[in-house]
């Protein structure tokens, strides 16, 4: 791209794609990254683009006209040179500038070779979404032991089923897709543990009233899991898991109110694969260092602070997606593209030269967060779920930093996760605490929306890369153009709200 | 009747204090507004170094410490806080280089450091770039997990009788004669204590303007790099000799000067950098690229490393880059114990130990107040008592 961007989009699945295509309708210059080889983030992930006439994973999709849609307004975009895609990039930090921002990422399409360069843009949206949050059981270390998250990548990714026999637990919406997914590939789902009472819902009946796409959608997956025979049990959790080289059973109980397993309600049930999921945690590890204030979700997390044009508390920086709350990929679009509007217009660019009222993706937005809202209160996390663990359950598992030594840590006045990581190095290997931190603050400091540790390094990086960007200022070649995806409908991209 | 102590700051230094004064039988309360540890303490490499101080007031403070860290050990075990003396190597990149840092280390030598020449750096360091001229080893250089040591020294405290009370000091109580009677806290509380020691690290300059003593104490802000866990590669604290300029520096812009040294967890320390630039908190990336560029020039299999994660602190240091220790002779009963630098984790426990002398008057831990004068608050007063 020769002329600067005025905007980067860190991230693109739904919203970033979404906030790209409405600020290049606008007129903008935009340059996306993401990480992964194919645009659509985790929602949207399909398997590399060699691969995709081999694995057919269409029928696990949802809303791909939509996504089609995305795909053929950004391939527009970059045949007139103003959109800048750099799929492969994963951004390890951003920082402020004088004029804008520079996003540091690195080049990993030939990995393992890596190359580090710098994206600048006066102006700058985080859409990187949010990951499964897991809370550590005896056994949850176990091989085929998988986040719910991480089946459904390996089914959308590479048609890939991680097991024959699988037992998925935790809680919200986000089992039932996967138990799904499994089942329409021969998988016998055995049980779909979901933590949460059915009639949680009913205290929340106003925004699933007003949200019947979700609705219907709910209603899809029950009807598809009643067909394959998959068995949903309310209020029972996946206490343990055993195996040795593979996961081979697991122990399921029924929960009390609180969340402790009922006694004598145990039962061992025979698997070879495990999902376990509670939800999500927002990934919120280029925000944080950016000085962008957080706030309390209904979840349990703290998400960054938008306001009602998804503008962060840094002037210049915006979020779209499950950053400000985990809430779905049909919220993420219309905050991706209201993001997009208020950027266009702190710009100073015209008016949108697309159709649909203004106020439409505002609106929108505003009842699918009430939705999400009450799904998060409905799904809650067992608040007696440390019970499950024994002193000797591993909790950081980078680090094999025990139960028991977190509770000795907070016993012995440490108060938080950072201070728990300093005594006893739970949170400071390989995964950061990404994986432990939300068990970890709960095992602390339960009653306060959990705030992840300040990452200054968004994602491993080799010093070599960075070496070599101190010793050779950037100049980064633009990456060659790749096959426009494939275009099966005709729909343009349009501010329609989603079904 | 036992002399009530109040120590602010529950940062390495302060748990020292604490150590010592509660092991010598005063009464001690400790306070901070945060946990153990939680500020520049948690910051650092652990740094317990003879190697990078000129003779001097420092370097007879740090000789102390090294002695007391092993005491320390002793008492607590060493384990409890990864005590390792691993040893320090100085590389020089070129024979100018060599031939300074020889004589720097002849000096060291004469003031009782122990310093060796090596002339081949890969028998003690495999890993290292072919082609470096030489160095020196400084087989007193040792390590320590500064969280772990803080809380350690604190819990041994705590075991002698000392309290730890959260809160932020607001002020000093002083009776008529002007020596101090308390310390008042944010919350209103006042600590009843015949003398205050601050001991709050980089922020010793407002806690003793709080206090009615007022020390100069700045931030210079540092970046230590953390790669991913390996097996054993970098056995001693390894570092460039400029470091050794870099320490002694005023300038205001950034300077980095390559340490690189291995952890108990496997990992890989990279520091470090020295910024003034208040306490500007913001990544600096160009500070990362760097630092990893200095690495990767002394250790080159670094290059296919990966950086895992990054921290920034701020160390404390007075204008003349000597830490301050000892009574103010504005505010009887005020005994400062700030202004560290970026060695407050070696020199802690003989700052303890010299803070508890100068409560005592007399001797204590092989700490003489009398041999550290250079290091009294005086030195920035006029005889007057006002700041020079």
């Amino acid at each position: 791209m020769s002329e600067p961007a005025d905007l980067v989009v860190v991230g693109a699945g739904p919203a970033g794609m979404a906030a790209a295509a409405t600020a290049l309708a606008g007129g903008v210059r935009v340059v996306l990254l993401d990480s992964q080889a194919a645009l659509g983030g985790q929602y949207w992930r399909h398997p590399p683009e060699h691969a995709r006439a081999l694995v057919a994973t269409d029928d696990l999709h949802h809303g791909l006209r939509r996504y089609r849609a995305l795909c053929q307004a950004l391939a527009a975009h970059r045949t007139t040179g103003r959109l800048d895609l750099r799929l492969g990039h994963h951004a390890w930090s951003v920082v402020r500038e004088d004029d804008g921002f520079a996003v540091h990422a690195v080049d990993r399409r030939e990995a393992p070779r890596e190359t580090a360069l710098v994206l600048r843009a006066p102006r700058l949206l985080v859409a990187t979404g949010a990951y499964d949050r897991q809370l550590p059981f005896p056994g949850w270390d176990v091989p085929g032991v998988l986040t719910v998250g991480g089946l459904q990548a390996l089914l959308k990714g590479g048609g890939v089923a991680a097991g024959s026999r699988v037992a998925l637990g935790g809680t919200g919406p986000f089992l039932l897709p996967v138990a799904a997914g499994l089942a329409a590939r021969g998988v016998e789902v055995v049980a779909v543990c979901e933590a949460a009472h059915p009639r949680a819902w009913l205290r929340h009946p106003g925004p699933l009233l007003r949200n019947p796409g979700k609705w219907a959608e709910g209603a899809g997956y029950a009807a598809a899991l009643l067909r394959h025979r998959v068995p949903v049990r309310p209020r029972t959790a996946i206490v343990a898991a055993a195996g040795g080289a593979r996961v081979t059973s697991v122990r399921i109980a029924s929960l009390a109110p609180d969340g402790s397993p009922r006694p004598g309600t145990e039962r061992r049930v025979e698997v070879d694969a495990v999902g376990v999921g509670w939800g999500f945690a927002p990934q919120l590890d280029l925000l944080v260092p950016l000085g962008c204030a957080l706030t309390d979700s209904a979840d349990g997390n703290a998400v960054v602070a938008v306001d009602g044009g998804q503008r962060t508390t840094v002037p210049g920086v915006y979020a779209a997606g499950e950053t400000c709350g985990v809430g779905g990929a049909a919220l993420a679009v219309n905050e991706g593209r209201l993001a997009a509007r208020s950027i266009l217009a702190d710009l100073g660019a015209g008016p949108l030269p697309v159709n649909g009222r203004p106020a439409a993706p505002r609106s929108a937005v505003t009842r699918q967060r009430a939705f999400a809202r009450a799904m998060a209160l409905a799904h809650p996390l067992p608040p007696a779920w440390p019970s499950w663990l024994t002193d000797e359950t591993v909790v950081c598992r980078c680090e094999e930093v025990s139960a028991g030594a977190i509770r000795t840590a907070r016993a012995e006045g440490a108060h938080d996760h950072r201070q728990v990581k300093q005594l006893t190095r739970a949170g400071m290997g390989w995964c950061q605490g990404r994986m432990c931190g939300p068990a970890v603050h709960c095992l602390t400091a339960r009653g306060r929306a959990y705030e992840p540790a300040e990452r200054l390094v968004a994602t491993p990086v080799t010093l070599g890369a960075l070496a070599d960007l101190d010793e050779t200022p950037p100049a980064p070649p633009a990456p060659p153009v790749p096959p426009v995806p494939p275009a099966s409908t005709a729909d343009g991209e349009t501010d329609k709200e989603c079904p | 009747m036992t002399l009530k102590v109040v120590v602010v700051g529950a940062g390495v230094v302060g748990a020292a204090c604490a150590f010592h004064a509660a092991s010598a039988g005063l009464d001690v309360t400790v306070t901070d507004r945060g946990p153990v540890g939680a500020g520049t303490t948690s910051r650092g490499e652990g740094n317990v170094l003879l190697s990078d101080k000129e003779p001097g007031p420092e370097l007879d403070l740090a000789r102390l410490s090294r002695t007391l860290w092993d005491e320390v050990g002793g008492e607590l075990g060493p384990d409890t806080f990864e005590l390792e003396a691993k040893g320090g190597l100085v590389v020089a990149s070129g024979p100018e280089g060599l031939a300074a840092l020889q004589e720097f280390a002849a000096r060291q030598e004469a003031a009782g450091v122990r310093a060796e020449r090596v002339d081949r750096v890969r028998d003690l360091e495999p890993h290292l770039a072919p082609g470096l001229p030489g160095g020196v080893h400084y087989p007193q250089d040792a390590q320590v997990q500064p969280v772990l040591a803080a809380a350690a020294l604190l819990r041994a405290a705590v075991r002698h009788g000392a309290r730890f009370r959260q809160g932020e000091v607001a002020g000093a109580v002083t009776g008529r004669d002007g020596r101090v009677t308390g310390v008042r806290t944010a919350a209103g509380e006042v600590l009843p204590a015949d003398a205050v020691v601050n001991a709050a690290g980089t922020w010793g300059g407002e806690v003793g303007r709080r206090l009615g003593a007022p020390v100069e104490v700045l931030p210079r802000r540092g970046f230590v790099l953390v790669t991913e866990p390996l097996p054993p590669m970098v056995r001693h604290k390894v570092y460039s000799a400029d470091y050794v300029a870099g320490v002694a520096s005023s300038d205001a812009g950034l300077e980095t000067s390559c340490v690189v040294e291995g952890t108990r967890g496997g990992t890989i320390l990279i520091g470090a950098s020295r910024e003034r630039v208040g306490f500007d908190t913001t990544m600096n990336t160009a500070v990362v690229t760097r630092l990893a560029a200095q690495a990767c020039r002394l250790f080159p299999f670094l290059r296919g490393v990966h950086l895992m994660r990054a921290y920034r602190g701020f160390r404390p240091y007075c204008p003349d880059h000597l830490p301050v220790v000892g009574p103010d002779p504005r505010v009887p009963g005020v005994v400062h114990a700030c202004g560290h630098e970026g060695a407050g984790i070696g020199l802690a426990p003989a700052t303890g130990a010299l803070v508890t002398a100068h409560l005592l008057g007399r001797p204590w831990r092989g700490a003489d107040p009398a041999a550290h004068t250079g290091l009294l608050p005086d030195r920035f007063l006029t005889p007057g008592g006002a700041p020079q």
